[in-house]
Formats: C-alpha cells, sequence, structure tokens
C-alpha cells in the first residue's frame, strides 16, 4: 500500500480554483518532487495536506488512515512533518530547544512534573537532550546549540527546520523549496542531507522546488502543476522531457 | 579545546545558577530588611510598604509569564487580583471562628488562587482567540468588568448559611446574629491580618519558583513557541489554544495570591479605580516592561524599585511625579538603548573576572 494516497482534492479561494483535481500516489521510501510555475497551486498543496486549509473535496490517506480534513496538530500526529517556504524558526530560542520543541509529543511528562522537578522531569529531559543532539550532529549543528535560532546563517536555519520536523518523528517529510536563496555549494550539499535523512531516517519525502539540478538530482518522481491542475505526472526524466511541462514551465 | 565539547548539561546548569541568583536575591533582600528591622533603623513607612512590595513583585512576576512568555498583552491583570482578593477575605471571614490564624491565611492563600485560577479560564476562552491589540482591548474591559461586578455584591452569613444579593444589604434577609461580608461597593471590612513580610516574602519565592521552572520545561518551551512562532508550533504538533491557556491561568492564579496578601494586609477593602482598575493594570504592565519583558528577575525587581521609589521621593512634595516620571525614562533608556546594552557588556562582572564572555 502506498504511504500517501490523495484523490481528486480541490479547494477554492472565492471564485478561484487554486487547487482543482489533484491527486498523488507516493510510495514509501520515495523521493517525490512537486514543480511548476509561481502561483501553481505548490505550496497550497502542502498546507491542504497538512490540515492548514481544509479542502472542498477529495481525500488524503496516510498509511491507510484518512485525514481529510483533520486539524494539523492531529495530522502532525498522524506522521506528516513539514518545512516551510520563509523560514519558520522559534526565533528567540536556542537552537537546541527548537529541536525539543519537535520532539515534545514524543516525550511526554505532566506541567507539575516540570513544575515540582519531579525525577521524570531529569530523565525525559535527559533523553530529549540526548535525542536532540544526536539530530543537530546529523545536519553538523552541535557546535550551535546554544546559539539563539535567528542568529544562525540562512543556510543552517534551513537545516534546522528540516532538524525540526524529523523531531516530530514523521513517515512523511514535506521540505517547501529547501533550496530557496541558497548558493550552489549550499544546495550540494543539501541534497547530500535530503538523501542521507532519506537513507538513515528511512524517510519519505516530497518537496517543492524551483531549482532544476535539485530535483533531477534527488527526486525519482515528479508531479508538475499549472494553474492548480496536474500538467504531468511520472518518472523525473520523461516528465521533464515532456513538451508540454517545457513550454508552461521550463522554458523552450 | 573545553568549547567544543559543549554539551547540554552546561547550558542546563547556567540556568540553574541564573534562576539560583534570583532566589538568592530574594532571600538576602529578606534577611537585610529583617536585620534592619531588629536593630530598629527602619521608619514606619518604610515598615508598611514592606508587604505591597511583596503584592507588586508578585504581580510583576505573574504578568511576566502572560507578556514575557506567553508574548500576549493582558491589560486586565489587576481585575485577577481583585478576584483574589475579594474570595479570599470572603473564606478568612468566614471561617474566621472556625479555623486557627496559620491554617486559614494557607488556605486563603488556596482559595484566592483557585478562584483567580477559575475567572483566569473564564476570560481566556474568548479573550485568547484574539491576539495583539484587541485581545489587550478586552482583557482591559474584562479588568473593568470584574472590579465593577465586585461592586454590586452583597454577601452577608447567618447561622441559615449564606445570603446572596446583588440590590443592598437589607436585602440579604439575615438573622439578628447574620453579619454582612461584602457590601457592594463598600466592600470588605474586617479582614484578619494575616499578611506578614515572612508570607510576601515565601509567596515570592513560590511564584518564581513556579515561573523559573515552567519556563525551563517542556510546557515552557512549548508556550514560548507559540510566542515565537504560531504556525511553526502547530506544525510540529503543539496545541496553541491549551498552552496559551495553561499560561493564562498559571498567570492568573498568581495574581490571585497576590490579591490575598492585599486583602489581608488592609482592614477595609474596596474594589476602586486606584486599586484594581486599570490604572492598577498599566502600573504592573510597567514594572515588566522596565524590568525586561521576558526577563523575570529584572521586572520583580523593577516592582520593588518603582513601588519604593513614590514614597522616597514624598519629600520633593510637589515635585515627586516629576521626578518619578524622569527616573522612568531613565531606567528604561538604561536597560533598553543599544549603547547602553554594549557598555554593560563590556563592563560586565564576568568579564572584571578575568573570565570571557560566551557568545
Amino acid at each position: 500500500m502506498a504511504l500517501l494516497e490523495v484523490k481528486n482534492l480541490g479547494i477554492s479561494f472565492g471564485g478561484l480554483k487554486a487547487v482543482d483535481d489533484f491527486s498523488i500516489t507516493i510510495e514509501k521510501g520515495q523521493m517525490y518532487g512537486l514543480i511548476g510555475p509561481n502561483g501553481a497551486g505548490k505550496t497550497t498543496v502542502f498546507n491542504l495536506l497538512t490540515g492548514v486549509y481544509k479542502p472542498n473535496c477529495g481525500t488524503i490517506f496516510l498509511d491507510g488512515e484518512n485525514i481529510t480534513g483533520k486539524k494539523n496538530i492531529e495530522i502532525n500526529r498522524a506522521g506528516i512533518a513539514r518545512t516551510f517556504q520563509n523560514i519558520r524558526l522559534f526565533s528567540e530560542l536556542s537552537v537546541l530547544d527548537n529541536v525539543k520543541i519537535g520532539l515534545h509529543n514524543g516525550c511526554p511528562y505532566s506541567t507539575l512534573a516540570g513544575i515540582l522537578r519531579l525525577p521524570k522531569y531529569f530523565k525525559v529531559e535527559k533523553a530529549m537532550n540526548e535525542k536532540a543532539v544526536e539530530l543537530l550532529k546529523v545536519f553538523d549543528l552541535d557546535k550551535e546549540m546554544d546559539y539563539k535560532a535567528s542568529n544562525l546563517p540562512y543556510g543552517k536555519q534551513r537545516k534546522l527546520e528540516i532538524a525540526r520536523a524529523l523531531a516530530t518523528n514523521p513517515k512523511l517529510l514535506l521540505l517547501d523549496e529547501p533550496a530557496a536563496g541558497m548558493n550552489p555549494n549550499e544546495t550540494a550539499e543539501l541534497m547530500k542531507t535530503i538523501r542521507f535523512v532519506r537513507d538513515n531516517f528511512d524517510m519519505t519525502i516530497l518537496l517543492i522546488e524551483h531549482d532544476m539540478k535539485l530535483v533531477s538530482g534527488i527526486c525519482e518522481k515528479l508531479t508538475v502543476l499549472n494553474f492548480g491542475q496536474v500538467l504531468a505526472q511520472g518518472p523525473t526524466t520523461e516528465v521533464l522531457n515532456n513538451p508540454e511541462v517545457i513550454k508552461a514551465y521550463l522554458g523552450e | 579545546m573545553e568549547k567544543k565539547h559543549k554539551t547540554p548539561a552546561v547550558s542546563m546548569n547556567k540556568t540553574t545558577v541564573n534562576n539560583l541568583i534570583t532566589y538568592g536575591i530574594v532571600i538576602v533582600a529578606f534577611v537585610i530588611v529583617q536585620i534592619v528591622n531588629a536593630t530598629g533603623n527602619m521608619s514606619s513607612l518604610m515598615t508598611g510598604l514592606l508587604v505591597p512590595i511583596c503584592i507588586y513583585a508578585i504581580m510583576a512576576i505573574s504578568l511576566n509569564l502572560t507578556v514575557g512568555i506567553l508574548g500576549e498583552l493582558s491589560l486586565g491583570h489587576a481585575g485577577f487580583m481583585c478576584v483574589g482578593a475579594f474570595t479570599s477575605s470572603v473564606f478568612s471571614l468566614s471561617t474566621q471562628d472556625a479555623l486557627p490564624a496559620g491554617i486559614r491565611f494557607f488556605l486563603a492563600i488556596l482559595v484566592g488562587a483557585a478562584a483567580a485560577a477559575v475567572a483566569g479560564i473564564l476570560v481566556g476562552i474568548p479573550v485568547l482567540r484574539l491576539r495583539g491589540d484587541y485581545l489587550a482591548i478586552v482583557t482591559l474591559a474584562f479588568g473593568e468588568i470584574i472590579k465593577n461586578v465586585v461592586n454590586v455584591i452583597y454577601l452577608g452569613k447567618d447561622e441559615t448559611g449564606f445570603h446572596f444579593s446583588t440590590k443592598n444589604a437589607m436585602d440579604l434577609n439575615l438573622s439578628e446574629n447574620g453579619m454582612v461580608i461584602m457590601n457592594g461597593p463598600q466592600g470588605i471590612t474586617g479582614t484578619p491580618k494575616d499578611a506578614t513580610f515572612l508570607a510576601g516574602t515565601i509567596l515570592i519565592l513560590i511564584s518564581l519558583v513556579i515561573v523559573l521552572n515552567l519556563i525551563h520545561s517542556r510546557t515552557g518551551r512549548a508556550i514560548m513557541s507559540v510566542r515565537d512562532n504560531r504556525i511553526a508550533a502547530e506544525s510540529v504538533g503543539i496545541n496553541i489554544t491549551k498552552y496559551k491557556l495553561m499560561a493564562f491561568t498559571i498567570s492568573a492564579a498568581l495574581a490571585g495570591t497576590a490579591g490575598v496578601l492585599y486583602s489581608h494586609n488592609l482592614s477595609a477593602l474596596t474594589a476602586t479605580q486606584k486599586n484594581f482598575g486599570y490604572n492598577q493594570s498599566i502600573m504592573i504592565l510597567v514594572y515588566v516592561v522596565l524590568g525586561g519583558i521576558g526577563n523575570t528577575r529584572g521586572s520583580m525587581i523593577a516592582a520593588v524599585i518603582l513601588t519604593l521609589l513614590p514614597e522616597l521621593l514624598r519629600g520633593l512634595d510637589n515635585y515627586r511625579m516629576l521626578i518619578y516620571a524622569i527616573v522612568l525614562i531613565v531606567m528604561m533608556l538604561i536597560n533598553w538603548s543599544p549603547k547602553c546594552i554594549e557598555f554593560r557588556k563590556r563592563h560586565s562582572l564576568k568579564r572584571l573576572l578575568g573570565k570571557k564572555e560566551v557568545a
């Protein structure tokens, strides 16, 4: 069974059909790309998948569980985590705390245990610290863990956002333009990191990206959106050579 | 080499040390006051100010949780103080004969805090749906509503139990032995004077423990994540409504305990514009802003200084409020201007002791 199965998803804002009849099937462990011109509805699809918007029609199944119309915190618990196009970190908190907030639901103890500093507090906090540092090491952020998140350089902020999303222990990771604003070196490094995440965390990844080098480099399958509708869908090379895609997006 | 192997344990120790310094300041201040008091060097004016200082320190700690940690501007905090003051006063008066003073005051604190917490939840549910200026305006209104509601309540007690009215004291139909506890705008008279400087100091310490431990726990991180980025907090599965309400309620409960101290420090308690109105709420906000938003220790110290200041300046007579305003402005500049922050960093104690600043 596919990990994510979306059928005929649609939403309209007033008279505008932002996403119309959108279907996608992602297998476990797949690296999937969602591309298309600006305003095509890519981020709207992400917002529908993560419950920020409620779809007008269609269904979303994650690992056999119907998550259509659920709230975003329920969907996160069901196993979808995301990053944002315009970075959204907890800017006043430390790098370590950012990841620990990602671990929030996975490592519970009561508020009272926290205030009274019961033994459980120390036990769980210690486990949380270890997990968080481990994750930060993967992204080469462990040396900066006491920094305020907003003081990190741009590329590292992107990485921290991915680390935070992974901390929620998702089944599916959605990356919204992870390479936006990065130079070619940073992009190459990011590609490595994304591959590493896929292999070591056994992760399924759906990403939105405009950088064709990154897309053709790591994505196995692509869906092209144009004016809210699916223009093409299939293996990467096939889609990128599709004349309609070239006309609408890549340029002749 | 040391720096490369920084473990989280180190950063946790840093916050622990910081918290201990805060507790230490309170305890040292308490000891100094006791010594001065014992040697007979304290004026009666100062002695009378000791409990109010504790009250406003707790209020500042409490409001800092809402404004600094939760990041929502509340302008109705005196309302929760009012709830705590009146409920605990009613409790103390009605159990005056049945309970010994110590236990009665302890229970009164719990009753006041619980009542204020309930008020916090009731106000919080509608109010926390709003954000920013709108939230501030609505909390301002709720603060006034609480004060005005208290002013129309008549409550009496006799053998048959409690009597309640919103018209006047006659309407309570009390028996001959009955006693009017709450007398509308005339408020409550005869609350036992249980509040002492010791009780106030202990309550400050308890509030500090609650707030500081909360901030450095899982719940505190969730609350701060809501403050920093609501959308991101939701995306990692943080229930923002729950944590907002929780912070607001704890904050209200602490304001309630301050109210208990307030009512048990006065023989006549009335809800007026001066003590529970928006002037008071804004005064508390001034403590928080001057002490540093999100800085619990700072807002506590600001509350102490600004409560003392008008009294210390009393000798200047008409110029008192003028100088008070100037001191406020100077404090604000020293606290927040970039040049002053830089100066403080360069001449910090750590630096003077030869330790290198940690970036």
